[in-house]
């Protein structure tokens, strides 16, 4: 976040999106034609005063009344193509930033699973939306008036120097001070801006936690500890917010100061220009009027100048997410299809860690026969989990190989990959919408009859009957209408009828009401039928029902074997997870 | 939301303004005499400006000889008024920021106060999203108007300070002014209308894509898994268009305004020019007159947007104010009472022939009886929806029933303090909240008398001590928000130590261990039965419940039997099956 990047950030940012470009020429012509616009009228006022009010025969209607009109259809003309230019701005703008949404949404669901989760849910959302929006809030207004502002510094520059070069080099020399001041403050007001996001963050946070932990805050009483925090946070705020107004209003009257001395410097030496015959009244009155002109930009660029540092920011943090490469990438077109038919795996020397952190699997070298079932168990923080998402590459081992029908898992193009292993996770995740609609999202062609019958087929058509509204029954927002049990019978469903031929399996911990568990089972079996399956198991059922039992400890596959051999190896990790199952359920 | 008439938006707006300002009367004094201030010396600068010419550099220039006197004059009063402007400017602006930003804080505290006293049964009437936007852009879009509230005060001063030195001047060109000012009025409130429901639809576009998006990422892993990531792509991009459409609406709109807004001053500059010029002729007006109303005209459009600025802001004030005035204006607080809880150890509970309801549904609980003796441990058994959460929420007042009674040693929980209340009794919810701190203040929540060796011992207890050990910096450790680094059985472990740490004489777990592994969860309940503190269970798994010295079998919100787990076992039909369906589960 330093201010160094500040211009190479915006330089990124704009490259971001090269639809900004489109028909950028026509787009500057029609904001200089609109310029034109505002000068004619300080030039009409000197040929007026001039030629009209000052004339030789003395005020004269017909002259000014040809100027007037003249300028009239000038202004018609620049009104028309301010028009032009702000609707083709909006359209361009709005365009090529929708494009920067869609792209950095898909950039996201691209990143590795490790990349998404370390960042917070929330700011993911911000990256397509407020930055996003932060930006076009800076393009449409500070941008175009930032525009407009240089593009009137220059002609009035240009035109204030035709009149009159040394009333020029007086009003640049007024300003001189003026902007150095401004440019001094430039990098305050980015720092005191920057504290002002920062603290507007802080004061989220601390909210959310009294909407989140409403009922912890109650429950132990310390409504006051929260309570505080906020205040800190509202509080830490508004002096932020304040110190940030004190800062841009004394940068901002730098620029009024310029513009006092500028107009007292361009009546003095006016009047002795005049005197000594150089200039006219006309010219002298013009010049004060494009003195104003000039004096607008400078005012306007500092007014905007929180607008920019607040579109660098939003550039900063999508160019952040952007820049981020999926580490877990698809070969796409150098990648392989899977063989047809059943896969079978192996697990060849794989080791995993994550970056900077202790080895969560170590030498891991194993073959998991096609077709067969497994429960892979173990402790809480064994590594079991790891071993099933480097198994769906979700993640890809620090050292060794995972092979999937002798096919390298890296090589396998993503569309192959993902149709023929699924991954069924804890939580079941729906989405806020239908049953109908969350099956389908495995398969969308699948027509009400035949998602009925993969109901039927997994002994779940009683309780689709059941339901409210059968299939078209909406889950809620995370599925939150159903009961956890509910959910990972859906998404069960959901992974039937994707059809894989490796199902991979990642059992609830948290416990499902008895009746509901008596149907997860039971699915459970149909699904898992004829498949190559490999379950992360809590349950002791569902090591019971495995082929094979894996065991895995301290992130080493420590035994093998059915349930009924690993039984009788006595005093092993297996034996003793044994025990303390029967304990649950005797 | 429904931005109903214009005028009623209008109206509404102006009341928030209304109440804005008496709430902060002096900013907005002292603010608004900043920007009158800036308005008159606007006029006066032309008036200034065209003086100079007619009566200094005019002459000066006929007579080919510089007054010293005049010129020096003519830089002290630029120079003075340029002064002037300046202190106006600060006036203004810090006086309408600051107003704006106290109203924000104010009402922040406000919204955030109630959050904090309203009843858990209200929050979870209301999305976390939309109370999360209630104190963070609602409170903003309510107090939008107030930033340039004083410029639009300031600029109708000017307009009248215009409109009488225009008259003053002359009659005809003042009729420039008559024609103008109304137009440039006109224009600002067909904008502001026109605009509105515009800028409403973009909201909601916005708020849509948002959600799209939230929802997107929320489900990162299945959209992985299933390789949907072209998919949703597709699906966010419709929303993406729309919402793209709806941005160009309101820039086709801004397209004839922002021009329109621009030239409007310039022609009455150029009527001025026309109608000077005859007014010259018959000798009505100076040179000097001329010029300092045509210069008015060119510096009064951009003051002018600021009443557009205000009236634009109007609905989203409104919308933003309504929404806040829900939250304070809330009602159902849990009105506490005085009494202490006498004695100490472990307290008995009791409920006795409690009934409750959720607003407009049917009962939940009815005639719900039963006691937890004082160091005992009592299982809730019941199938999903029989009632069991609510009775661990009756157990600690975070609701009231609608009938009966809830006791901690024969006192009615009404009659508690709050203090009395949250010190006697503990609740380890299903669903763990970690607030984002460390570890130590999660655990002590900075109550008193709790040390590091209380929190340590919460720590064993619960049976986290050892991972809290393994970490960086052990109590010191933040844990970010919502407990992030942690996993799920971590931060089960962790909020069941924030409840040990209290030496709570009632505990309430609410299927509060469902995400540690079995041993470990042995090991927990059988260090809180040897605590010897009462126990209140809600469970599933058979362990927890052979723990208890009594189980309460619910069946849809009523008791069905009370007994040991063998004599329910023996006695009850339903139980048996509903304890014994793992098993079944296994054939």
């Amino acid at each position: 976040m330093s201010d160094v990047g500040t211009f190479s950030t915006l330089r990124r940012g704009l490259a971001l999106s090269p639809e900004l470009r489109t028909g950028l020429a026509g787009t500057i012509a029609l904001a200089v034609l609109q310029m034109a616009g505002r000068v004619s009228v300080p030039v009409a006022v000197q040929q007026c005063i001039d030629h009209g009010i000052n004339g030789p025969s003395g005020p004269d209607t017909r002259i000014v009344l040809g100027y007037v009109s003249i300028t009239l259809m000038v202004l018609a003309v620049s009104t028309f193509c301010g028009f032009l230019m702000t609707r083709r701005l909006f359209t361009v703008s709005e365009t090529a930033l929708g494009g920067l949404r869609s792209r950095t949404f898909r950039h996201i669901h691209d990143l590795s699973m490790l990349h998404q989760q370390s960042e917070r849910r929330g700011s993911m959302v911000s990256r397509v939306t407020g930055d996003v929006d932060q930006i076009s809030v800076f393009l449409q207004t500070g941008g175009v008036q930032l525009m407009l502002a240089s593009g009137q510094l220059i002609v009035s520059s240009v035109v204030m120097f035709a009149y009159s070069w040394q009333l020029t080099l007086v009003v640049l020399l007024a300003f001189g001070p003026a902007v150095a001041v401004i440019r001094l403050f430039q990098r305050r007001l980015a720092s005191v801006y920057r504290t002002v996001r920062e603290r507007n963050g802080v004061l989220l946070g601390a909210v959310a936690e009294s909407v989140v932990g409403a009922t912890v805050i109650r429950s132990f009483g310390v409504a006051g500890r929260t309570g505080r925090r906020i205040d800190t946070a509202v509080d830490d705020l508004r002096t932020a917010q304040q110190r940030a107004m004190r800062t841009s209003v004394t940068s901002f009257s730098s620029g009024e100061i310029g513009a006092g001395l500028a107009l007292s410097g361009v009546v003095v030496v006016g009047t002795l220009l005049g005197v000594a015959g150089d200039l006219t009244v006309g010219r002298l009155t013009a010049f004060l009027f494009l003195v104003t002109l000039f004096i607008q930009p400078v005012q306007i660029a500092t007014e905007q100048l929180n607008e920019a540092q607040n579109a660098v920011a939003g550039w900063r943090r999508i160019l952040d997410v952007l820049d981020v490469d999926p580490d877990v990438a698809d070969p796409d077109d150098e990648g392989v299809e899977l063989p047809a038919g059943p896969l079978s795996v192996r697990f060849r020397d794989v080791s995993f860690r994550y970056p900077g952190g202790p080895i969560v699997l170590s030498g891991v070298d194993l073959e998991l026969g096609a077709r067969r079932k497994y429960a892979v168990v173990g402790e809480t923080g064994s590594g079991k989990t790891t071993f099933a998402k480097l198994l769906t590459r979700l993640m890809d081992p620090a050292e060794g190989t995972v092979l999937l029908s002798g096919v390298p898992l890296t090589a396998v193009r993503f569309s192959s990959l993902r149709s023929r292993v699924v991954m069924v996770p804890q939580d079941g995740f729906l989405f806020d919408a239908t049953i109908a609609e969350n099956i389908r999202f495995a398969e969308p062609a699948l027509t009400d009859g035949q998602l009925r019958e993969a109901f039927t087929e997994l002994g779940l058509g009683d309780w689709l009957a059941g339901l409210p509204a059968g299939l078209d029954t909406p889950v809620g927002e995370r599925g939150e209408a159903l009961s956890v049990g509910e959910r990972q019978l859906v998404a069960l469903v959901r992974a039937y009828v994707a059809d894989p031929d490796l199902l991979v399996l990642d059992e609830a911990t948290s416990a499902v009401d008895p009746a509901t568990e008596v149907r997860l089972q039971h699915a459970l079996e149909l699904v898992t039928r004829g498949r190559t399956t490999v379950a992360i198991a809590h349950r002791l059922s569902t090591a019971q029902a495995a082929d094979e039992v894996i065991v895995v400890d301290a992130g080493r596959v420590v035994q093998r074997g059915p349930h009924s051999v690993l039984l009788t190896e006595e005093d092993s990790i297996y034996a003793k997870l044994y025990a303390s199952w029967l304990e649950q359920t005797r | 939301m429904s931005s109903g008439t214009g005028n009623d938006v209008l109206g509404r707006g102006l009341r928030v303004l209304g109440k804005a300002i008496r709430a902060e009367p002096r900013l907005f004094v002292v603010s608004s005499l900043g920007s009158s201030l800036f308005g008159l010396l606007i006029v006066a600068n032309s008036y200034v400006v065209g003086f100079l010419i007619g009566h200094v550099v005019a002459p000066a220039f006929a007579a080919h000889r510089v007054s010293a006197a005049g010129l020096a004059l003519a830089v002290a009063a630029l120079l003075g008024i340029s002064g002037l402007r300046v202190a106006s400017i600060f006036a203004r602006r810090l006086g309408a920021g600051f107003m704006q930003f106290r109203l924000q804080a104010r009402y922040r505290r406000a919204v955030t106060r109630r959050y904090l006293s309203l009843p858990p049964e209200w929050h979870q009437r209301h999305a976390t999203g939309s109370l999360l936007s209630n104190a963070g852009s609602d409170v903003e879009a309510a107090f939008a108007p107030i930033a340039p509230l004083p410029f639009a005060v300031g600029t109708i001063v000017m307009l009248l300070g215009a409109m009488i030195t225009l008259f003053a001047t002359d009659w005809v060109l003042a009729m420039v002014g008559v024609a103008l000012f109304p137009a440039l009025f006109a224009l600002n409130f067909f904008y502001s209308r026109r605009m509105s429901p515009r800028q409403i639809h973009a909201q909601r576009m916005r708020a849509k894509v948002a959600t799209v998006a939230h929802e997107s990422f929320d489900g990162a892993l299945v959209v992985k898994t299933m390789g949907r990531e072209a998919d949703e792509s597709r699906r966010f991009a419709v929303f993406v268009t729309e919402l793209r459409d709806a941005l160009v609406a309101v820039g086709r709109l801004r397209g004839v305004f922002d021009p329109l807004m621009e030239s409007l001053p310039s022609v009455g500059t150029l009527a001025v020019l026309v109608l000077g010029t005859w007014r010259l002729q018959t000798g009505a007006v100076t040179v000097s007159e001329v010029i300092s109303v045509a210069f008015l005209f060119t510096v009064l459009a951009f003051p002018v947007r600021a009443i557009g600025w205000v009236i634009g802001e109007l609905p989203r004030s409104v919308a933003g104010w309504d929404r806040v005035q829900a939250v304070l204006s809330a009602e159902g607080d849990l009105r506490y009472g005085e009494g202490e809880l006498p004695g100490d150890g472990p307290a008995e509970l009791r409920f006795d022939r409690v009934g409750y309801r959720y607003a407009g549904g049917p009962p939940v609980l009815s005639e719900v009886s039963f006691t937890v003796p004082a160091g005992r441990t009592v299982a809730l058994v019941g199938a999903t929806g029989s009632g069991k959460s609510t009775i661990a929420a009756l157990a600690l007042r975070l609701v009231d029933p609608d009938s009966g009674n809830v006791s901690l040693d024969r006192v009615k929980l009404p009659d508690l303090s709050a203090a009395a209340l949250a010190g006697a009794s503990a609740l380890v919810p299903q669903i763990p909240f970690v607030f984002d701190d460390t570890v130590r203040g999660n655990v002590s929540l900075d109550r008193p008398g709790i040390g590091d060796d209380d929190v340590w011992a919460a720590l064993r207890l619960a049976q986290a001590e050892r991972f809290t050990g393994g970490l960086p910096e052990r109590l010191d450790t933040a844990v970010g928000e919502r407990g992030t680094s942690l996993s799920g059985g971590q931060r089960q472990r962790l909020t069941l130590a924030r409840a040990l740490a209290g030496r709570p004489r009632l505990l309430v777990l609410d299927d509060a261990t469902s995400a540690v592994d079995p041993r470990v969860e042995a090991a927990i309940l059988g260090a809180l039965r040897a605590a010897g503190t009462s126990l209140l269970v809600v469970a599933y798994r058979r362990a927890s419940i052979a723990l208890a010295d009594e189980v309460v079998y619910l069946h849809q919100g009523r008791v069905v039997a009370t007994g040991t787990h063998q004599e329910l076992m023996a006695t009850q039909e339903g139980y048996r099956e509903l304890v014994t369906a793992y098993e079944k589960a296994d054939k």
